[in-house]
């Protein structure tokens, strides 16, 4: 469970800090109340951790990060874990599974 | 099967394995403790074991939250939901650990109310969709993990919800690093640091290990050319008879951590005067606690609790293979008696765990590796 995952910011929420993310295709709301001092953009990539973005990241090493899960085995957990947040809520912004 | 291609650059990574090779003395033994359990499953994983010359051994450290936390904890959360008629919500890591009366997931089966969730803020939301009922969240983790429980305790709090409390077991790993050190059967010469632990601590923590220990440690990635370039960086230390913090990770890993993660655990949490790990003992200032500013959201203030220790079952040795001190493979219940189908400690449930993650690619080695490269 320390290994972080990597997810795409799509558009900032407006009702607390909170973030629409994209995760290989799996969009989810996170929190990101702990970058308050350095707020992602759209477009930008975090590294989240139990439904928090713990830090920006590069495009290039989120690739790598989402393919190293891959290597160890961890990415369809890390989608599941994904896809969990918000325990049965619809999926915020319309977005897909 | 895994193929080379699919590792990043597969030529630095043979290149750094050679590198290792002519760094490494090879009159002397090396013992490098690789702190994190995400380490931990990546070195075997990966095969890494396989490119490092035989004098060079990565002992596996105790950064994996479910695997350090003693089963007494478990039994008092567990009985706490029990007797209080509470909704227990844990990660799903924590579903399959044995308690002294079963796992939490036997627990649900006979009737429990428990939930699995993927962010404590989904626990908040259990609480605030079951207005009638309590919500204790069973927190795990290390720093990581602890800033998420932190700002999830301040939103309680803003909102006034009376019906959520959170039952800490949230552990810090400097304290762990020093208990090691301190042990008389340990001999570690180097240290691999835990990666997504230091987005938040930062390298400034470590900085005592060098200084005051005189051991170098290097702050690494999960791929296997971090995990390699860590491997030089500490062999180039100990070479020049040096000894600092350095940070591989650096693409994701500030040096500084990350203020606002730890801003929000020093308003929350303090540390405790001690707390028990499993197999390392009671260590001190090794544990965080609610502040009481947040009593009325602190399960342990708002519940008696029942303060339940368990030893471990006596065969089984995951203490000792916790500190390092065994191979997983030579504890006497390996393989036989507890598999990761039916584990009987915490080391053989989760996927950092040293018992789970060698029985996955060692045991009648599952995985090839990198080996083909060298």
């Amino acid at each position: 469970m320390c290994l972080a995952i990597p997810g795409k910011v799509l558009e900032l929420l407006p009702d607390r800090p909170g973030a629409l993310v994209d995760v290989v295709g799996v969009r989810r709301k996170v929190d990101i109340g702990l970058l308050e001092a350095d707020m992602p953009k759209p477009g930008e990539w975090v590294l989240i951790h139990v439904g928090f973005a713990l830090s920006k990241i590069s495009e290039q090493d989120a690739l790598d990060q989402m393919r190293m899960l891959t290597m160890l085995g961890e990415d369809e957990a890390a989608v599941q874990e994904v896809r969990g947040y918000g325990l049965d809520e619809p999926p915020a912004g319309g977005g897909s599974p | 099967m895994r193929f080379v291609d699919e590792f990043r650059e597969p030529e630095l990574i043979s290149r750094t394995a050679s590198e290792i090779r002519s760094l490494a003395d090879p009159s002397r033994h090396y013992r490098m403790m690789e702190v994190c359990g995400g380490h931990t499953h990546a070195i075997y994983r990966f095969g890494l074991k396989d490119l490092l010359p035989g004098n060079i051994e990565l002992v596996h450290g105790p950064g994996c939250p479910v695997c350090v936390l003693p089963m007494g904890r478990i039994d008092d959360g567990l009985l706490i939901a029990e007797q209080h008629d509470v909704i227990f919500a844990a990660f799903g890591d924590m579903m399959r650990v044995p308690g002294a009366k079963g796992s939490p997931l036997e627990h649900k089966a006979r009737g429990l109310d428990i939930r699995v969730v993927y962010s404590p803020t989904d626990a908040l939301k259990l609480a605030r969709t079951n207005p009638d009922r309590h919500v204790m969240f069973f927190a795990i983790g290390f720093e990581t993990t602890a800033p998420s429980t932190a700002l999830t305790l301040m939103r309680a709090k803003a909102e006034r919800l009376k019906n959520f409390s959170v039952f800490c077991n949230h552990v810090t790993i400097i304290p762990a690093i020093r208990a090691i050190l301190d042990s008389p059967d340990m001999r570690i010469d180097a240290f691999i640091g835990p990666g997504h632990v230091s987005t938040v601590i930062g390298c400034r923590p470590y900085e005592w290990i060098a200084k005051n220990e005189g051991k170098p440690i290097v702050v690494s990635g999960f791929e296997p050319l971090d995990v390699l370039q860590a491997v030089v960086m500490l062999l180039r230390q100990l070479r020049a008879s040096d000894a600092k913090v350095e940070n591989q990770y650096r693409r994701v890993v500030p040096w500084e951590g990350n203020r606002a993660a730890l801003k929000a655990m020093a308003e929350v949490f303090e540390v405790r005067s001690y707390f028990e790990w499993r197999g390392l003992g009671f260590i001190s200032q090794s544990a965080l606690r609610i502040r009481g500013a947040y009593a009325e959201w602190d399960a342990e203030q708002r519940f008696q609790v029942p303060g339940v220790r368990v030893t471990d079952p006596k065969a089984a040795q995951c203490g000792e293979v916790l500190k390092g001190v065994l191979k997983p493979s030579q504890c006497k219940l390996f393989g036989n008696a507890c598999t990761p189908e039916h584990p009987v400690g915490a080391l053989m449930v989760s996927s950092e765990g040293a018992c789970a993650a060698y029985f996955n690619y060692e045991h009648g080695k599952g995985t090839p590796a990198l080996t083909s490269l060298v």
